[in-house]
């Protein structure tokens, strides 16, 4: 076990869980934490989709990094990942029809998020294969974290609702509550994140900029 | 081995697109026949949907033998093509509105709900990102909805996504498509607060203008499509 999860190993799995977090640091992967985050529960299913996707798309290019040609490495890493994404969307169809419903051409999207590309050009090109998977693991975590918590301010505080099950109370609404329907707006969930951010660099004076 | 030659390049990315397209040749066709049994499944919940049937963990399949007794595929004239239940279930209404509308073949579903007929027409149309489709079902004055039921591709959630919640549909529960004179009207879908002359109205969803004229517009088209079948005054063949 402890070859398993040696200092190097372990920093790939936490360091993007906070201090190099994919989307409050790196501010990597914006697009997608705009444009699925207004309800929890797509958040919560791309989250979970972008962790499988990048963990092994890590894995299979560390696998194969030293047989790679320099010259056409990103685009070979173009297709390992566009063939997860495809086939992860297929599953989705088969045995989550609904939830697939739901996300619609945001599973697709998933290939053009710059943090898979980051990370295999970054760290599994040049990793082993279990310190890679780590390091996707973390880094798609890290990103679902953000999602996860943007979405549930969105959807509390735009819908009154979480998982779509009503939250707020009606006699709020009775007494003159109203939802704020700009949060569901995308500029707010850019809003939210740079609170996210701010709040984070407060809390770790080191990632401030002098 | 020297991994930038040219001749490794192209045999390497050759090799990797071969493998690639295999394996998802081999994936597709796996899953595809329990993808189609989805889609198919999942149109038969939408049109139980409009009758107000509660499908939730329940054989949707079996429900849908259950209530919907028949199937009729008709033009806008009113004529009967034919009264099977599969042949109307495989109309793509969104294929037949390309047609000219002499051309067009129209699903009609028929169900009985605790001994009621209802008749059930299939919609479709555009909101404001993509396609917005339904079924309407009438009682069988063939006026009176009974229930509807919205679906949407990709309107903004929580706005105009909201015609696919319960709220925004059960208010045209009880609306009348024709006006006093028996003509059709169709249902207005109006800002709350103003008022539609001459015919019954819903409120529209805050927020979601062009979705819901993309509503309105759709009950316009499409029940209009069917309003010949459903003036004539005998059904040919319904009475069983």
């Amino acid at each position: 076990m402890s070859k398993l999860f040696s200092r190097k190993s372990k920093q790939a799995f936490l360091w993007p869980l906070s201090k190099n977090n994919p989307i409050m640091v790196q501010i990597l992967g914006i697009c997608s934490a705009l444009a699925v985050t207004a309800k929890l529960k797509p958040a919560l299913v791309m989250g979970i989709s972008v962790t499988i996707i990048i963990a092994f798309s890590n894995v299979i290019v560390s696998l194969i990094r030293d047989t790679i040609p320099n010259r056409i490495r990103i685009i070979i890493q173009l297709v390992v990942v566009a063939a997860l994404v495809t086939i992860v969307s297929e599953i989705l169809k088969a045995y989550v029809y609904d939830v697939s419903v739901q996300l619609s051409v945001y599973v697709g999207l998933i290939i053009t998020n710059c943090i898979l590309m980051g990370r295999l050009e970054a760290y599994a090109m040049s990793n082993k294969p279990w310190d890679s998977f780590l390091d996707g693991l973390g880094n798609g975590l890290g990103y679902a974290i953000i999602l996860v918590i943007v979405s549930f301010f969105r959807e509390l505080l735009g819908s009154g609702t979480l998982f779509d099950i009503r939250v707020i109370p009606a006699s709020f609404y009775e007494a003159g509550y109203m939802n704020n329907g700009l949060m569901l707006m995308p500029p707010m969930a850019l809003i939210l994140i740079a609170c996210i951010v701010w709040t984070h660099r407060y809390h770790n004076k080191e990632l401030q900029e002098k | 081995m020297d991994t930038n030659s040219n001749s490794y390049t192209l045999i390497y990315a050759t090799i990797v697109v071969v493998i690639v397209a295999f394996m998802l040749a081999f994936v597709s066709g796996a899953l595809k026949e329990k993808q189609n049994a989805n889609i198919e499944l999942d149109k038969k919940r939408q049109i139980l949907s409009s009758l107000q049937i509660d499908t939730k963990g329940k054989d949707v399949a079996s429900l849908y033998d259950q209530y919907i007794v028949k199937g009729l595929v008709i033009n806008y004239k009113g004529e009967i093509f034919s009264e099977s239940k599969k042949e109307a279930f495989n109309i793509e209404l969104a294929k037949e509105l390309t047609k000219k509308v002499e051309d067009r073949r129209l699903p009609l579903y028929i169900a009985n709900v605790d001994g009621e007929t209802k008749y059930i027409l299939t919609l479709q149309g555009t909101g404001l990102w993509g396609p917005i489709w339904g079924y309407l079902a009438l009682n069988d004055d063939k006026n009176t909805i009974y229930g509807v039921y919205f679906s949407h591709a990709s309107e903004t959630p929580g706005l105009g996504a909201s015609i696919a919640e319960l709220p925004f549909q059960k208010q045209f529960i009880g609306k009348r498509i024709l006006n006093d004179k028996n003509e059709f009207v169709s249902i207005a879908v109006m800002k709350a607060g103003k008022k539609a002359e001459g015919k019954d109205q819903v409120d529209a969803v805050s927020g979601g203008t062009i979705t819901s004229k993309g509503v309105e517009a759709m009950l316009l088209n499409c029940i209009g499509q069917y309003v010949q079948f459903l003036q004539q005054p005998t059904t040919g063949g319904m009475n069983q």
